[in-house]
């Protein structure tokens, strides 16, 4: 098995590491440090077809392959992770309800303007009582005036509150009094939409590019056309959009360990102490050998389920084998690069420091790793 | 509006060179875009979009059929090329060179504007673009920093060590362009599909009628030898003790710049 990548990929990956490494790295930091989205970068990337990455060209999209993707990401990534996140985020669960349970009058609306760059996509699922509990929530559409009345709130949610954010896509419930089952549906709120505001960026430990806010629903209509999909099958219509999102994830993290790595390399052999670089020491040495070996592991991981995915077989458990894999590894990996840089690292001017904070996240994000491990014993067997 | 703009296809800068037994440059192997050419290109997409139709071709010499750099510049927009490769070729000089490119911009037909590069990152001449205007019977005007186009003529602000002249003339016109003059832009995706189908016209120096003036034949150049550039002297050290602002302020009111 390889996963060699075809012309089309590889001259993807050649855009994006050129765009990576003269746009985004140059840029990218200032905003981290200002706790400011680059839109400005990620509208560059709209135009490069970045942001249509998994939609095809019928709708505005570039038609990537999965394995393509986590390719790109792998250069993305490299840059900064704020602004990766921000474009993963958009390109997997911000998009692909739209395109794969919309109806064609909803893609050409709010689809096309994401593929094609010109607008970012969000989705809002988890909430202040509802994370890993996702049938927990308790935003709820009722049928009024032909249309739907959206009341509640969602939190952590990336995208939505920017200068280019669209507005979201998100899930509520919709079960009557009558109902015994609970039901989901998933619907779009554009911006700017009476009763639809959003409060300020969240300010987290990493991740500090990435517009993420709370999102406040108080007597919010929308027309039925706002309705994505089955009126019914929301929360699954979301959960096959996740399965996606683990793999992107998976790739932001493989992206954060080369990152982190390079450097550490880098330092180690610029280090001086008791006469040598400190590569020449057993001690970093077999750090970074633990790391570039672990990488390559959760590499083929990651690869193996986006080419699963290509190959349209299931791929729900490679996928959170990937996460739960990749993403343990940038926080380890992480930690050990600024153990490496020693008091410079811990420092918050290095460029380790930065991704060090971005690293935690990765734990916690499309899926906490408790959730990979249920979603990977229920495959076994469990 | 038909702008034609000279791109060369060159060595990858960023790998050492070599040399030849004829003091000219190896180019075997991959050539990329020459990165001063893409400031033309550009120019010539953003010209054309503002004159709201037309088309920009591509003109490229280069050995061995090599078409990397010219597919970079078709994937930024250009619409079609024509690439002039053949053996004859090696060993022109600058005017052998001028000869090829101006056929080539009578090949293309119709051309309302060469844009050039004010000297390509190889070879350094900087005389290739006023030869060709010459050949071409047309204006020439070099080091542009800022171009205009409107009702058939064209306005540039030249580059001077001052600051720069506006110079004017009507079209057809030959225009080098100096490197910031616009933003080149990144292809997108797309674009880079795209040119992979775009129409590479391929010809030969017989094609275009200049069989026996190009190549070693046709040079009336000859590189007699290279030298290295002289090694930079070390500059002077003063240790500071206490008055070495005091040297500053001298060396650099000797400089004459305070």
């Amino acid at each position: 098995m390889d996963f060699s990548l075809t012309e089309a990929e590889r001259d993807l990956v050649g855009l994006c590491r050129d765009f990576a490494q003269k746009e985004i790295a140059p840029r990218a930091p200032l905003a981290w440090e200002e706790a400011r989205c680059p839109t400005d970068l990620l509208r560059e990337m709209g135009a490069l077809g970045l942001l249509g990455m998994l939609i095809p060209e019928a709708w505005g999209g570039i038609g990537m392959t999965t394995v393509g993707f986590v390719a790109a990401m792998e250069q993305i990534g490299l840059a900064d992770q704020s602004v990766a996140a921000a474009w993963q985020a958009h390109v997997t669960i911000g998009s692909l309800p739209l395109y794969l349970f919309g109806s064609d009058a909803q893609r050409e609306r709010w689809l096309r303007p994401l593929a094609e760059g010109r607008a970012l996509g969000a989705f809002g699922l988890t909430e202040p009582d509802a994370g890993s509990d996702a049938r927990g929530i308790t935003t709820r559409a009722v049928r009024r005036d032909g249309g739907w009345l959206i009341n509640g709130r969602k939190t952590f949610i990336s995208n939505a509150g920017t200068d280019m954010s669209f507005g979201v896509t998100l899930l509520a419930r919709t079960e009557t009094g009558d109902d015994t089952r609970p039901a989901y549906a998933t619907f779009v709120v554009e911006t700017g939409t009476p009763g639809f505001t959003t409060g300020p960026k969240m300010r987290g430990i990493g991740w500090r590019g990435l517009d993420t806010r709370e999102l406040y629903f108080d007597d919010v209509w929308v027309a039925d056309d706002h309705l994505v999909g089955d009126p019914a099958m929301g929360l699954s219509q979301f959960l096959r959009t996740l399965e996606v999102g683990r793999i992107s994830i998976a790739a932001l993290s493989l992206s954060l360990t080369q990152a982190v790595l390079d450097m550490a390399l880098d330092y180690a052999r610029q280090r001086e102490q008791f006469g040598q670089p400190i590569s020449k020491f057993q001690a970093i040495q077999f750090k970074l050998a633990d790391i570039a070996t672990e990488l390559e592991a959760a590499r083929w991981l990651t690869y193996r389920a986006a080419s699963l995915r290509d190959a349209g077989q299931p791929f729900l458990k490679e996928a959170s084998m990937a996460k739960l894999k990749a993403s343990r590894l940038a926080v380890s990996a992480a930690s050990e690069a600024v153990q490496i840089h020693g008091g410079l690292g811990y420092m918050l001017d290095s460029p380790v420091a930065r991704f060090y904070c971005d690293a935690k996240v990765l734990e916690i994000g499309e899926g906490t790793n408790e959730i990979q491990h249920v979603v990977i014993a229920r495959e076994l067997g469990c | 509006m038909h702008v034609v703009v000279c791109v060369k296809q060159i060595p990858d800068p960023a790998v050492p060179g070599a040399l030849d037994a004829y003091n000219t440059l190896q180019r075997e192997g991959k050539l990329i875009l020459d990165e001063s050419d893409s400031y033309g290109v550009e120019m010539a997409l953003q010209l054309v979009d503002a004159a709201g139709g037309g088309e920009v071709t591509l003109i490229s010499m280069a050995p061995n059929g090599e078409v990397s750099g010219l597919r970079t510049a078709l994937a930024m927009g250009a619409a079609k090329a024509i690439l002039v490769s053949d053996p004859a070729l090696a060993g022109s000089d600058a005017l052998g060179t001028a000869k090829v490119l101006a056929k080539c911009v009578e090949r293309a037909g119709g051309v309302d504007l060469v844009l050039a590069a004010t000297e390509s990152s190889d070879g350094y001449t900087g005389t290739v673009p006023a030869q060709m205007a010459e050949l071409l019977s047309m204006p020439a005007l070099t080091f542009a920093k800022h171009v205009e186009v409107a009702d058939g003529k064209i306005k540039i602000q030249r580059q001077t060590e001052a600051g720069y002249d506006v110079v004017e003339a009507s079209l057809p016109v030959v225009v080098t362009v100096t490197a910031g003059v616009v933003e080149p832009r990144y292809p997108s995706f797309k674009g880079i599909m795209a040119a992979k189908n775009k129409p590479v016209d391929a010809v030969t120096a017989a094609d275009l009628g200049l069989a026996d003036q190009v190549g070693w034949a046709g040079a009336r150049q000859e590189i007699t030898g290279v030298t290295q550039a002289p090694a930079r002297q070390a500059g002077e050290k003063i240790e500071d003790d206490g008055t070495g602002f005091e040297k500053i302020v001298g060396y650099l009111e000797k400089l004459k710049v305070i």
